[in-house]
């Protein structure tokens, strides 16, 4: 069974991701913003990261630059999953590493190509 | 809201007669939804009342709006992807050899609704520039829905439509930010076209088409009528094309004009009666 692991601050967002995730076979963590993501990536590596920009503490884009730059051989796949939605936002966050970018609002269909896409379901 | 069954018995015999298509029972199930929209903007308060004016005749343009909410558009790019791999390894290959001469592919989506799936073939070849270049790709969708036709041809998705399918590489690649949506860049927009077709008339021009697709649009008719569509793909076909259905389709016991590729599993091509009949014609 891969990993997912859900990083948001939103409750309820984590709550629809996980039910979505789970009927996709993922066995899900969560996080409510990036720095927990981190520790949690530095515990155990998920398969892959289901990323929220804008959190408090730490975003998803400073967690993003740091997991990359600590260069694990066992990098998870990260999808962007959120509601910055303009070009500026999207090519930043593929800079930065991103492997796919999830608009928000998304249904089970749009979660699951992104995730086939990126070879993790 | 309760619908009565004669209600749903007159919309299903509209829809039938305008597209041949049948309303199948759980498009009954859906009715109520897939005509709000139309009744919140005409200021009627119920299906029932819908019908009332249907019946009068009050409104000629009406019946086709009603059957533009009935028809079923779901669709999305690339939509069930290995289709779209198996034409890229298994046909595309084959008429790049075969039309070398002419340099011309002709392929035809028939029930193509808002487009995805016209608009996922011109980016297959837009991705291999020099592979195909000097060819003249000819793509064209059709659908019975002058709306959903309409739609197709603007190139405008929103956010939720233009992400179902579409890798975010792919989409920041192909679509542009608009104010009313993301749009399909011109180059991928002057390489379709889009008509307004029912299946069970001619094919549409210029026939001969290399590649047919006519992916989840045939279930919804009867089968005579399915077969009557079948025997129209089929007429639209070169001697030597492939035809595609939607996964969990297949023309067994549906039409003798098509038969399964032997050689790519989820391809069908002309039975070869028919590929001698139409070699002669």
């Amino acid at each position: 069974m891969k990993t997912c692991l859900i990083v948001d601050d939103s409750k309820v967002i984590r709550k629809v991701a996980r039910h979505i995730l789970e009927t996709l076979e993922f066995s899900v963590e969560e996080a409510g913003d990036g720095k927990e993501a981190l520790e949690h990536c530095e515990q155990r590596m998920p398969d892959v990261v289901l990323l929220d920009w804008n959190m408090p503490v730490m975003s998803g884009m400073e967690f993003l630059k740091l997991l990359r730059q600590r260069g694990h051989s066992d990098q998870p796949k990260v999808v962007f999953c959120t509601t910055e939605n303009d070009m500026a936002h999207i090519r930043a966050a593929l800079e930065a590493g991103a492997d796919e970018y999830v608009m928000k609002p998304f249904d089970r269909d749009t979660l699951h190509i992104k995730l086939q896409l990126v070879g993790v379901a | 809201m309760e619908i009565s069954d004669s209600s749903s018995r007159i919309l299903a015999g509209l829809l039938e007669a305008r597209t041949g298509q049948q309303l199948t029972l759980n498009r009954r199930w859906r009715l109520e939804t897939a005509l709000s929209a139309l009744l919140r903007e005409r200021g009627i308060a119920s299906i029932d009342e819908l019908i009332t004016i249907l019946v009068m005749g009050k409104e000629p343009n009406l019946a086709g709006r009603v059957v533009e909410a009935l028809l079923n558009n779901e669709t999305y790019f690339f939509r069930d992807r290995a289709p779209f791999d198996l034409l890229a390894r298994a046909a595309l290959p084959k008429l790049q050899e075969r039309r070398a001469s002419s340099r011309r592919l002709k392929i035809w989506s028939a029930g193509c609704s808002t487009g995805q799936e016209v608009y996922s073939l011109a980016m297959m070849f837009a991705e291999e520039p020099v592979k195909w270049a000097g060819w003249t790709i000819d793509i064209l969708g059709t659908d019975v829905s002058e709306a959903v036709v309409e739609r197709a041809r603007t190139g405008v998705y929103t956010q939720f439509e233009v992400q179902r399918g579409l890798g975010i590489a792919q989409m920041i690649k192909w679509f542009e930010e608009t104010p009313d949506g993301w749009r399909a860049v011109e180059a991928l927009r002057k390489s379709v076209r889009f008509q307004v077709h029912n299946l069970l008339e001619m094919p549409p021009h210029p026939g001969e088409f290399d590649i047919v697709l006519c992916r989840n649009v045939l279930l919804y008719l009867n089968q005579a009528t399915r077969e009557k569509a079948f025997d129209r793909l089929a007429a639209a076909m070169a001697p030597d094309g492939w035809f595609m259905l939607g996964a969990g389709e297949t023309v067994i016991g549906q039409t003798r004009k098509l038969v399964a590729d032997k050689d790519a599993r989820g391809l069908y091509v002309l039975a070869s009666s028919d590929q001698a009949d139409r070699r002669v014609a």
